[in-house]
């Protein structure tokens, strides 16, 4: 569908936080430091940066329904439209940031990159950048749907403001999060202090990444480790990351050594988007196809899945195919017992 | 369909290059001059005696329109602005919140209209100043043919709205999803918006009844009515696809003729203001000029991989400029 290679195309990042956490000061930041970059922003129409900068578009976060029978296909109608008016200043930029507010959910916006073959052509999505306040986020959690979403969707948190909490109250909030979002890269920071490169230019979503995705889920191993003493009596433990009784969104990880059947698995794959991709905000999988010697990779918003072949399998490499869902009241046992059929 | 095996019969070598710089989004005409509107900043008269490039906006172009004695465009500025044959221009209009100002169309009595977020601006004619807001972002504006009545693309639908009577409650054509664009047909019976999806969706306005224009292989960005009115010629797919719009039922139920068959996808259309022909431009370079009786081929541009992005006709239609996303300007004199 697409046909310029993906370094040509403008990266797009998303930056999302719950209101107060932060999101402003790291724009600021990003656009402030020396970098030699310009940045093109959409900011909604609430948001105030203090910068001076002849890029900036307002935008209304317009979502609509796409009329293509996906109740969970909503769009940012906005964005398709000024997407297309900065490309027409091509060249005199060298990535968008796209700012949403606190209550927006992240879905509409990726989804545009998927959706308009226009938008997709010109600029990619480079990564969803969430701030999340240290010390309310716990309580966020709990009364704003939106902030849990912003968190489920994150392919890098910043979990700011950890001045204000106590090391106890960080690795709960860090066990809170990995509990939900296991993939994410985590970042404690003080007033949104980062070095750029760890929010900007991520390729969060280019197929040829999906495996540096794999790391930080055994990092999230070794942070549970260190919360032991934090556990609280209900807390239990599944594939070494806590689970929380009360928190809806969770995590899924499947593998298999065994290899798997392409005309088994994509019924099912589809199937299983089409009827819970409402409830599954992210998927992400690496695929091992039986008489394949290549790699089958894929990454999914909501109902949208993208996959491809990736590379051939490295001689000696472990071929593991691995998934991962992120999502809310995800049906666990039937999900497991759907991918267990898919094997050759 | 065209046999791709036999080489066209082909005009391209008569056409007058234009070497222009930055991308090219439209192309409007003075007389026999054509006028490329640039992505940012700028207009270029291109007449056949010499090069003349107009800054008019500091930023980028998102929108333009011509009647003959001006063009107006609209930029990321704020600004509306008016360019008369001698490359003079004056301001209109100043978005007070410096939104883009990223639709406009013109009216046959002098009237301009535009957009910036989601109100709809008029100056009429007679210099009055209207302005409406509808419930989303205007993303597309056009005037019916007598000028009385302004169409006002949006999210789940079309506004109509009579800016010279004043307190006139406008009428809503409604059909969920994103229009993205709107254009009423010569005998001001049909309205037709170009929407998110890949398809057309079309009213009979005295009834409000629906009409479904699908089967396109993206979504349609370019319209132009033929020459009589009879026709809507579309881009979106890989033909030139035409829906007739006779009588008093329009396309419903009907097929459209599919010409032009192309390897690549239509980008751009027009029709020529006069004769039963189509200008049809390719995201490879190609520009077809399809004769709508028979569907015979003439090249008017040769296919080069530069992505056609504007098409023009003259008033009495003996020129046809065209323009690449690239910044290739070729202008053809029949």
């Amino acid at each position: 569908m697409t046909t310029a290679p993906q370094t040509e195309k403008i990266p797009v990042t998303v930056l999302t936080g719950y209101l107060g956490a932060g999101k402003t000061t790291l724009l600021n930041r990003i656009l402030s430091e020396p970098h030699g970059k310009k940045y093109a922003v959409i900011v909604n129409e609430f948001g105030e940066i203090g910068i001076d900068n002849e890029l900036v578009v307002n935008a209304d976060e317009e979502v609509f329904e796409m009329n293509n029978g996906c109740i969970c296909c909503t769009v940012r109608g906005d964005l398709v439209r000024i997407i297309d008016g900065l490309m027409r200043r091509k060249g005199k930029f060298d990535a968008i940031i796209v700012e949403t507010t606190g209550l927006a959910d992240p879905a509409p916006v990726a989804q545009t990159f998927f959706m308009d073959e226009n938008v997709g052509a010109k600029t990619r999505l480079d990564a969803v950048v969430t701030v999340a306040d240290a010390k309310w986020l716990k309580d966020r959690l709990k009364d704003a749907p939106e902030a849990k979403n912003q968190i489920a969707f994150a392919d890098v948190i910043l979990l700011n403001k950890t001045d204000l909490v106590t090391p106890g109250e960080l690795a709960e909030v860090e066990a809170r999060i990995r509990a939900i979002n296991p993939y994410a890269k985590l970042h404690r920071t003080e007033r949104s202090k980062i070095a750029l490169d760890e929010v900007l230019g991520r390729n969060a979503f280019d197929l040829d990444r999906i495996l540096d995705i794999e790391p930080e889920f055994l990092t999230a191993d070794d942070h549970d480790h260190h919360d032991h003493d934090h556990d609280h009596g209900h807390d239990h433990h599944h594939g070494g990351l806590k689970h929380y009784h009360d928190e809806d969104m969770q995590s899924i990880s499947l593998n298999t050594a065994k290899p798997l059947d392409p005309d088994k698995f994509f019924p099912w794959v589809q199937d299983l988007v089409a009827t819970e991709g409402k409830d599954i905000l992210r998927s992400k999988g690496i695929l091992n196809f039986k008489n394949d010697e290549e790699r089958f990779v894929f990454q999914g918003v909501h109902m949208i899945l993208d996959g491809d072949h990736q590379r051939k399998w490295k001689e000696g490499e472990a071929r593991t195919s691995r998934i991962v869902f992120i999502g809310r009241h995800l049906p666990e046992d039937k999900i497991r017992k759907g991918f267990e059929n898919c094997i050759a | 369909m065209t046999d791709l095996g036999t080489p066209l019969p082909s005009l391209a070598d008569r056409a007058r290059a234009v070497a222009a710089e930055g991308t090219i989004v439209g192309v409007h005409f003075f007389k026999q001059t054509p006028v490329f509107v640039f992505g940012e900043e700028a207009l270029l008269f291109a007449a056949p005696e010499g090069k003349k490039l107009v800054a008019v906006h500091s930023g980028a172009i998102l929108a333009s329109a011509a009647d003959g004695s001006r063009i107006v465009t609209g930029g990321d500025d704020g600004k509306l602005i008016a360019t008369n044959r001698d490359g003079e221009h004056e301001v209109l209009a100043t978005d007070d919140k410096k939104r883009w100002v990223d639709q406009v169309a013109l009216g046959p009595d002098g009237a301009v209209a535009w957009a910036a977020g989601k109100v709809a601006h008029v100056r009429t004619g007679k210099g009055d100043l209207r302005d409406l807001e509808v419930p989303s972002t205007v993303a597309g504006l056009a005037f019916f043919p007598k000028g009385f009545r302004l169409a006002i693309a949006h999210y789940n639908g079309a506004t109509l709205w009579f800016p010279n009577a004043a307190g006139a409650k406008p009428d809503l054509l409604d059909w969920k999803g994103s229009h993205l664009g709107v254009t009423v047909s010569p005998d001001g019976k049909f309205l037709v918006t170009t929407m998110q999806e890949q398809t057309l969706h079309g009213w009979r306005i005295v009834d409000a009844k629906h009409m479904r224009m699908s089967g396109y292989s993206a979504r349609v960005r370019s319209l132009s009515w033929t020459h009589d009115g009879k026709a809507l010629a579309t881009s979106g797919s890989e033909q030139l696809i035409l829906w007739p719009f006779e009588g008093k039922d329009g396309p419903m139920g009907k097929q459209p003729t599919l010409l032009a068959q192309s390897p690549a996808r239509c980008a751009v259309v027009a029709c020529h203001p006069r004769q039963p022909v189509a200008a049809a431009g390719f995201a490879d370079g190609s520009v077809l000029l399809v004769r709508l009786d028979d569907g015979a081929l003439i090249l008017a541009r040769e296919a080069d991989g530069e992505p056609v992005s504007a098409l023009g006709w003259s008033a009495e239609g003996q020129v046809l400029a065209m323009g690449t996303e690239g910044g290739l300007g070729s202008v053809l004199t029949l």
